[in-house]
C-alpha cells in the first residue's frame, strides 16, 4: 500500500519541479546555456574595468612591451597596459550596444507597430519608408553621418548606429503586429473604447515581445560591431578606448606585421566572443519561440512514443492476465 | 501582380531609395560647421608647405567646383550634374589628383576580390546547408554551429585571426599589400601570377564568412520546408524521397535569393575593413587614408559608387526573384 502511494508520488513531484523551474518548463537548450555564459564573461570584463587597478590611460610601459614583468598582455602601441585598455574598452563597446540596442529597437518598434496595426496608406509609406533605408548600406550612412559631426561621444556614436539600424527590427515586427491586428481580442479591446496606443502597448505588443526580445539582442551585438567598424576606419569616438578604436591602433602601428599579438588577438577574440554569443543566444531562444526549428525534440519524442507504446503494451498484458486471472477464479468458483 | 508592374514597383522604389542616397551624399558632409573647404585648407596652412598664395588659389578652385557660393539647391544640381557626367572632383589630400583617377586604381582590386567572394561563397553556403539539413544529427549539428560562428565572425575579425597565422607566424602567404615591392601593375602573367599570391588571404577571409551565413539560412530554411504540408503530403502519396528532395530544395532556396541582396550591402561594408587589415590597395584603404586626410571629394566618391553599386545589384537580385517566383508578385502585392 506505502509502494504503491510512493509510486503515485513521485511523477507528482516531477511535475512540481518542472512548474518551480520555469527555465525547465521551456525547454532550453546547451546551445542557450552556452550563449548565457560568453555574454556573462564579456559583460563581467566590461565590469572587471572599474576595480583593476591600473588606468586605461596610465602609460606603464614602452611600444609593445611583450607580456611578463607583472603585466599579464604586455603593453600597446601608447606604452598602456593591454588588460585594462581592453576592460575600458569592452565597457565601452558594450554601453554603445546597449544604447543603440534600445534606440534601433524603441524606432523600429513603433514604426512597426503602426505600419502593421493601422495598414492602409501609413503601412504603404512607413514600409515604403523603410524599405529606402534597408536598401542603402548602414555602414556607408554611418560613415557620412560621422565625419559631418564636429566630434563624436560615445553617446553620439551609439545615436547614430542607432537610428541607422532600425529597418530590420521594423521589418519584422509589422509582420507579426499585422497578424496580431486580425485576432478577436483586438475588436473586444477596440468595442470597450480602448485608445490606439493603449491597444498597441496593451494588446499587440505582448504578443510580439518575443521577437521584440530576440530583435534587440542581434541589434546589440550590430551595435558593437558597427562601432568597431567605424572606429577601424578612424571615426571612432575620440579620446575614448573602445574595442574598435583598441584594433584601429594596433593596424596603425603595424602591430600584426611586428608580431605583437597582445596588442590585436584580445580585442578581436572579445569582438568575436560579443557577436557570436548574442548570435547563439538569439538562436536559442529563436529555437525556444519556433518549436519547428526545435531538432532535438524529434528524438525525445520519438523516446515518449516508444515509452507510451511499451506503457501502453504492458496495460493490455495487466488487463489481458486480470482477465484471465478473473475468469480462472471465477471458473474455480463455479467448480 | 503582374510581372512588368512588379517590375515597375521595384524600380520606383529603388529610384526613390537612389535620389535619397544620393541626397544624404550631397547634404551630410556639407553640414560640417564652417563648410569642409575652411577645414582642409587651415589644416594645409597649418602643416606650413603651401604658401599663402597657393593656399588662396587651392580655396578658390574649391569654392568654385563645389559652387560653395551658390545657394544650396544649386549646388545639388552642380553636385548631381557632375556626378551624372562622370566627374567625381578633385582630391584634397593629392590635390591636383583627380578623384576618378584614384578610385580608378582602386576600384579593380577591389571587385576582383569581393565578386567572386559573394558568388562561390553563395553557392557553397547554400549546399552545406542544405546538406546539413537533410543528414541532421551530428553533422548537423557541427555544420550549424560552426557556421554560425563563423558567420557572427566579424570579417576583420577573421581577417585579422588570418593573416596573423598563416602569414606572419606560418610564412604560407605574404604579409598585406597586393603584389611585391618593386613591380608595378601591369596586365602580364608574372605579374598575375605574383598578385595571386597576396590575393588569397583577402578572398578567403570574405568568403568563409560567407558561407557561413549562407549555410545557416539555408539550413533554418530547408528545416522549415521539411515540416511543410506538401511534404507530408508527398511522403502520404508515396512520392520518392529524391523526388521531395528536389520539391524543397526549390523552396528553401526562394528566401535565399533575397539573402543574397540583403548580404551583399554587408559583405561590402565589411570588406571596407578585410582591405584595411591586408593593407589591400582597394577602396577600403583608400577610404581610410582618405578619412585620415579629411579629404571630403574621395570619401563621398566612395560612399556614392558603393551605395550605387549595392542597390543596383539589389535591385537586379529583386528582379530576378521576382521571375522566378510567381508567388512573390502576388503576395507583394499588398507590401512594399
Amino acid at each position: 500500500m506505502t509502494q504503491e502511494l510512493a509510486a503515485v508520488a513521485e511523477p507528482k513531484q516531477a511535475s512540481l519541479l518542472t512548474r518551480l523551474n520555469p527555465l525547465r518548463g521551456m525547454n532550453l537548450s546547451s546551445r542557450f546555456w552556452i550563449a548565457l555564459v560568453i555574454v556573462a564573461i564579456v559583460m563581467l570584463l566590461g565590469l572587471a574595468g572599474f576595480v583593476y587597478p591600473t588606468g586605461s590611460g596610465e602609460k606603464v610601459g614602452s611600444l609593445y612591451d611583450a607580456p611578463g614583468n607583472g603585466l599579464l598582455l604586455g603593453t600597446d602601441n601608447f606604452g598602456h597596459d593591454v588588460v585594462a585598455v581592453l576592460m575600458a574598452g569592452t565597457r565601452t563597446s558594450l554601453t554603445i550596444g546597449l544604447v543603440a540596442g534600445i534606440v534601433a529597437t524603441l524606432i523600429g518598434v513603433a514604426i512597426g507597430l503602426i505600419a502593421g496595426f493601422v495598414g492602409g496608406w501609413v503601412e504603404e509609406l512607413l514600409m515604403g519608408f523603410t524599405n529606402v533605408v534597408l536598401a542603402i548600406p548602414s555602414i556607408i550612412v554611418l560613415i557620412l553621418i560621422s565625419i559631418s559631426l564636429p566630434q563624436s561621444t560615445i553617446w553620439s556614436l551609439a545615436i547614430v548606429i542607432g537610428i541607422t539600424s532600425w529597418p530590420w527590427t521594423a521589418r519584422a515586427v509589422r509582420a507579426q503586429a499585422s497578424s496580431v491586428a486580425t485576432r478577436e481580442h483586438i475588436d473586444v479591446a477596440r468595442l470597450s473604447g480602448a485608445r490606439l496606443p493603449e491597444i498597441l502597448v496593451k494588446d499587440v505588443l505582448p504578443y510580439i515581445l518575443s521577437y521584440t526580445v530576440m530583435a534587440f539582442v542581434l541589434q546589440v551585438s550590430g551595435a558593437i560591431l558597427a562601432e568597431a567598424a567605424l572606429s577601424m576606419l578612424g571615426l571612432g569616438p575620440s579620446g575614448t578606448d573602445s574595442l574598435g578604436t583598441q584594433l584601429h591602433w594596433a593596424l596603425a602601428f603595424q602591430a600584426v606585421a611586428s608580431g605583437a599579438w597582445w596588442a590585436f588577438l584580445p580585442p578581436t577574440i572579445v569582438l568575436t566572443l560579443v557577436s557570436f554569443g548574442f548570435l547563439l543566444l538569439q538562436a536559442s531562444l529563436d529555437e525556444v519561440f519556433n518549436p519547428r526549428l526545435r531538432r532535438g525534440k524529434k528524438k525525445q519524442m520519438k523516446k515518449a512514443a516508444a515509452r507510451r507504446a511499451a506503457e501502453a503494451r504492458a496495460l493490455a498484458e495487466a488487463a489481458a492476465s486480470a482477465v484471465d486471472g478473473s475468469s480462472r477464479t471465477r471458473a474455480g468458483e463455479s467448480a | 501582380m503582374k510581372l512588368g508592374r512588379y517590375i515597375a514597383t521595384k524600380t520606383v522604389w529603388y529610384a526613390v531609395a537612389l535620389i535619397a542616397a544620393v541626397g544624404l551624399n550631397f547634404l551630410l558632409p556639407r553640414l560640417v560647421p564652417g563648410n569642409p573647404v575652411d577645414v582642409i585648407v587651415s589644416n594645409l596652412a597649418r602643416g606650413g608647405s603651401v604658401t599663402s598664395e597657393q593656399q588662396k588659389q587651392i580655396y578658390d578652385s574649391f569654392v568654385a567646383e563645389f559652387g560653395l557660393d551658390q545657394p544650396l539647391w544649386q549646388q545639388f544640381f552642380t553636385y548631381v550634374g557632375k556626378v551624372f557626367s562622370g566627374d567625381l572632383g578633385t582630391s584634397f589630400a593629392y590635390y591636383p589628383a583627380s578623384v576618378n583617377g584614384l578610385i580608378g586604381d582602386a576600384l579593380p582590386w577591389s571587385i576582383a576580390v569581393q565578386l567572386p567572394a559573394i558568388l562561390i561563397g553563395w553557392v557553397l553556403g547554400n549546399l552545406v546547408g542544405a546538406i546539413a539539413a537533410f543528414r541532421g544529427g551530428n553533422w548537423d549539428r557541427s555544420v550549424f554551429t560552426s557556421s554560425l560562428f563563423l558567420s557572427s565572425m566579424p570579417y576583420y575579425c577573421l581577417s585579422i585571426l588570418l593573416l596573423y597565422g598563416l602569414a606572419v607566424v606560418a610564412g604560407v602567404f605574404p604579409v598585406g599589400g597586393a603584389y611585391s615591392l618593386g613591380s608595378t601593375p601591369e596586365l602580364s602573367v608574372s605579374f598575375l601570377l605574383d598578385a595571386l599570391d597576396y590575393y588569397w588571404l583577402p578572398f578567403l577571409s570574405l568568403v568563409i564568412v560567407f558561407i557561413g551565413g549562407q549555410a545557416v539560412g539555408m539550413r533554418s530554411m530547408a528545416i522549415y520546408e521539411l515540416g511543410g504540408d506538401y511534404v507530408n503530403y508527398a511522403r502520404a502519396m508515396g512520392i520518392g524521397d529524391n523526388k521531395i528532395t528536389t520539391y524543397i530544395f526549390r523552396n528553401a532556396m526562394l528566401p535565399q535569393i533575397t539573402g543574397l541582396a540583403l548580404s551583399i550591402g554587408t559583405l561590402v561594408g565589411g570588406a571596407l575593413i578585410t582591405e584595411l587589415v591586408f593593407s589591400y590597395p582597394g577602396v577600403g584603404t583608400l577610404l581610410f587614408n582618405a578619412i585620415a586626410a579629411n579629404d571630403y571629394p574621395v570619401i563621398q566618391a566612395i560612399t556614392l559608387i558603393i551605395t550605387v553599386a549595392v542597390l543596383l545589384a539589389n535591385f537586379c537580385v529583386e528582379i530576378v526573384y521576382g521571375i522566378v517566383d510567381p508567388r512573390i508578385r502576388a503576395a507583394k502585392s499588398g507590401e512594399k
